[in-house]
């Protein structure tokens, strides 16, 4: 399973915050051109394990291996990760006041690039990107982040997506707090982005940006496991009953009443 | 200027020094000295016969002569400061500094005349080229004295008088008598009482009514011999409805020895004159920098510091203004960078003594490596001081659990119409923060220069496009050692 073509893959993965075991042994592989939706219950895991995936300094990774195109991720920096082809669009984005849009992105670009002819196209890409989103260009001068609102915010992480081509995007709970016409222009960047080469992994509660962005697989989450996975009919199956009936066969098959 | 005992705050989490050497780089880029080669330099120590040397020197008139010894008798009957930091204040040695030190015999008017030794110097600062390019004028002091200087043809045309302070007094002496230490009495302070014994060079400004000098008049100061005492006196004098903006520069050979400087600035913006007085200090860390500098505010005038206090060992300064005529404004707006070993202790006096007036203080500070900065700042306002505006934000950022932040803020409001704004903030870099920038690539060095590029940004937004380039450097600089 460390086939350099695989975007993803990770091996049993255990994560702790604290004392706290929350994902608890966690196997998935994510190939090219697939999208993965991962559904769950609030307080499942599924934010701790995107992020832990991606290195944040609060989450421990007690076992387990992660692969970015076959090669071993686990000890790596975030940057690291980052310049493999991982990407993390946050659930709640950072605020870096004093850094503008455009600064913060050509010095992501920057990192990322030796070549001279990119970092000249960077304006016109981002402006292609911004009419992409729909955003108004004067956004490029805004500090990140800085007083955004909600929408405003994940319209950004998905922009900055856009402008760091990933091969393996991650994204977590993107569409929590959208309006239907945002929603459907965040879910337009992610299509797009999604390409043959590119895996894509949705952390959500809800099935809404399902209709906008047709998973392949659909995980559900619980108590730090992938307790079922199936295609996009297990979804609309989740939107239909809610997770309760899976909590309690899952119970069930545990042998716990 | 009673100042009262404040908070401290220093960092107590636990999170890992991230080693970033400070200030690496500056021995080779500003750090180097020239051969002390003098036309004249007073023996090391200070007293009236040194005073008496250096007014006979400049031939002054008999006023200035006798200002000066008398300036001499407050400084020696004066004890030091009681407040900030007294032991690096008691640490400075008086008796081994040099007073005055001559480098050439005159100034010159092209730095063809200039001698090829210090003009190689302000080569290498870039100060030449800087004038071609985007100066109205130029005035380069090494040492005591300035060395050179130079202004637009079109400037002197409009009447404008931008002279060294003692070219100054030679050519315009009844202006310089009727201003000079009006807004700044060597009384003030102990400090004040020193420059006011021995200063030389500085500049003189005077911009005739309605005048306004679009383009920035620049000061350098150069400091090469060690344990050099350079005291410049700046007076600048907008008069009515006039404007201008005036920059300056300071660098020091890195020494084991410590040199002090120690200036006197005054502004006068009489009725709707406008004055922004910038300047981007990066001395070596062992410069003594105490330094006094006032303005006045008349009538619907407006007088801006625009203040960055990098390297030196310790330094002391409070721009102020006092806003005496009605709806004058005041802006100060400072940052400061400290690092191992310094004390960067600045901050902004603001007097309302006039209804209506406004003033904003902005005041930003970074702690790395131990070092340690003040915010320390007054506001008053008179009882007649009805309908003003005072607003005085400080924010600090300590990089790391070994520094040191303190605000010291004092109002001293007697009038019962003013409406007040105050917010100070301290906070380190989160560790969320870092984990979003390396998530988009950067490392974690690169994460905290960006983060702190940031925090300055408001300020560096402020300074003409070339010294914000030039700016933005010197923070790197401060930051360097791990940074690719």
């Amino acid at each position: 399973m460390t086939d350099n073509h695989i975007p993803f893959h990770c091996e049993d993965v255990h994560v702790s915050i604290g004392e706290k075991e929350v994902v608890r042994g966690v196997t998935l592989t994510i190939r090219g051109g697939e999208v993965h939706a991962l559904m769950g219950p609030n307080g499942s895991g599924k934010s701790t394990f995107a992020n832990a995936l991606m290195g944040h300094p609060a989450y421990t990774l007690t076992g387990g291996r992660i692969y970015l195109r076959g090669e071993d991720v686990t000890e790596m920096d975030p940057h690291e990760r980052s310049l493999r082809g991982m990407f993390l669009a946050f659930q709640y984005p950072m605020a870096i006041p004093g850094v503008t849009v455009a600064n913060f992105l050509r010095a992501a670009v920057k990192a990322r690039t030796t070549d001279e002819a990119e970092m000249k196209g960077f304006r016109k890409s981002l402006l292609a990107e911004f009419e992409r989103l729909e955003i108004d260009p004067a956004f490029a001068t805004r500090y990140v982040n800085d007083g955004f609102s909600g929408g405003e915010k994940k319209r950004l992480e998905i922009l900055q997506m856009l402008m760091l081509k990933p091969t393996l995007a991650l994204l977590d709970e993107t569409d929590s707090g959208l309006d239907i016409d945002a929603l459907q222009i965040v879910s337009r960047g992610i299509n797009h982005v999604a390409g043959d080469n590119v895996g894509v992994l949705l952390v959500t509660h809800y099935q809404r940006i399902l209709n906008f962005v047709q998973p392949d697989f659909v995980h559900v989450f619980m108590g730090g496991r992938i307790v079922r996975s199936g295609g996009p009919e297990l979804a609309h199956e989740l939107e239909e009953k809610g997770y309760d009936w899976i909590e309690k066969e899952v119970n069930q098959m545990a042998g716990v009443s | 200027m009673t100042m009262p005992t404040g908070n401290t705050t220093q960092a107590e989490s636990p999170k890992p020094v991230v080693n970033l050497d400070i200030r690496d780089d500056y021995q080779t880029r500003y750090g180097f000295s020239d051969p002390e080669e003098y036309f004249m330099r007073a023996p090391k120590g200070l007293n009236h016969e040194v005073v008496e040397m250096i007014s006979q020197l400049k031939k002054e008139p008999e006023w200035m002569r006798k200002f000066r010894h008398d300036s001499l008798d407050i400084f020696l009957s004066k004890p030091m400061p009681q407040w900030g930091d007294t032991e690096m204040l008691n640490s400075i040695e008086f008796d081994s500094i040099h007073y005055f030190v001559k480098s050439t015999e005159k100034t010159g008017r092209s730095w063809d005349d200039v001698p090829d030794k210090i003009k190689k110097t302000f080569d290498r600062l870039g100060i030449p080229e800087a004038e071609q390019k985007f100066l109205g004028g130029v005035s380069a002091q090494y040492e005591s004295e300035v060395v050179y200087h130079s202004m637009r043809e079109d400037l002197g045309k409009l009447g404008v008088i931008f002279l060294d302070m003692d070219g100054g007094l030679r050519e315009h002496e009844e202006l310089v008598r009727r201003y000079f230490a009006t807004v700044i009495p060597p009384s003030d302070n102990k400090f004040s009482a020193l420059n006011s014994a021995v200063w030389s060079g500085g500049s003189f400004i005077y911009v005739p009514p309605g005048v306004e000098v679009a383009v920035p008049l620049q000061a350098y100061f150069r400091i090469n011999a060690q344990n050099m005492g350079q005291f410049e006196r700046t007076l600048i004098i907008a008069d009515k409805g006039s404007r201008v903006h005036y920059i300056e520069g300071c660098t020091a050979p890195t020494y084991s020895s410590d040199s002090l400087h120690s200036a006197v600035v005054e502004l006068i913006a009489l009725e709707g004159a406008y004055i922004r007085y910038t300047t981007i200090q990066n001395w070596s860390n062992n410069v003594f920098n105490l330094v006094t500098k006032r303005g006045v505010a008349h009538t619907d005038a407006t007088v801006e510091w625009v203040d960055a206090n990098m390297g030196s060992k310790l330094t002391m300064k409070f721009p102020c203004v006092y806003l005496t005529g009605e709806r004058a404004k005041a802006e100060i707006l400072s940052v400061a960078f400290a690092g191992d070993g310094q004390h960067q202790d600045a901050g902004a006096k603001v007097i309302h003594a006039a209804p209506n007036t406004t003033s904003r203080i902005t005041s930003k500070s970074i702690s790395k490596g131990g070092g340690r900065a003040s915010y320390r700042g007054l506001v008053k306002a008179y009882p007649n001081a009805t309908g003003c505006k005072v607003s005085v934000e400080c924010d600090a950022l300590l990089l790391d659990e070994t520094s040191r932040s303190d605000t010291y803020p004092t109002m001293e409001i007697a009038s019962e119409d003013v409406r007040i704004e105050h917010e100070a903030r301290v906070s380190k870099i989160a560790e969320e923060q870092i984990f979003y920038l390396q998530s988009r690539g950067l490392s974690e060095d690169q994460a905290r220069m960006l983060i702190v590029n940031g925090f300055f940004e408001p300020f560096v937004k402020e300074l003409p496009m070339e010294y914000a380039v030039e700016m933005n450097r010197l923070i790197e600089l401060e930051m360097e050692g791990s940074v690719g």
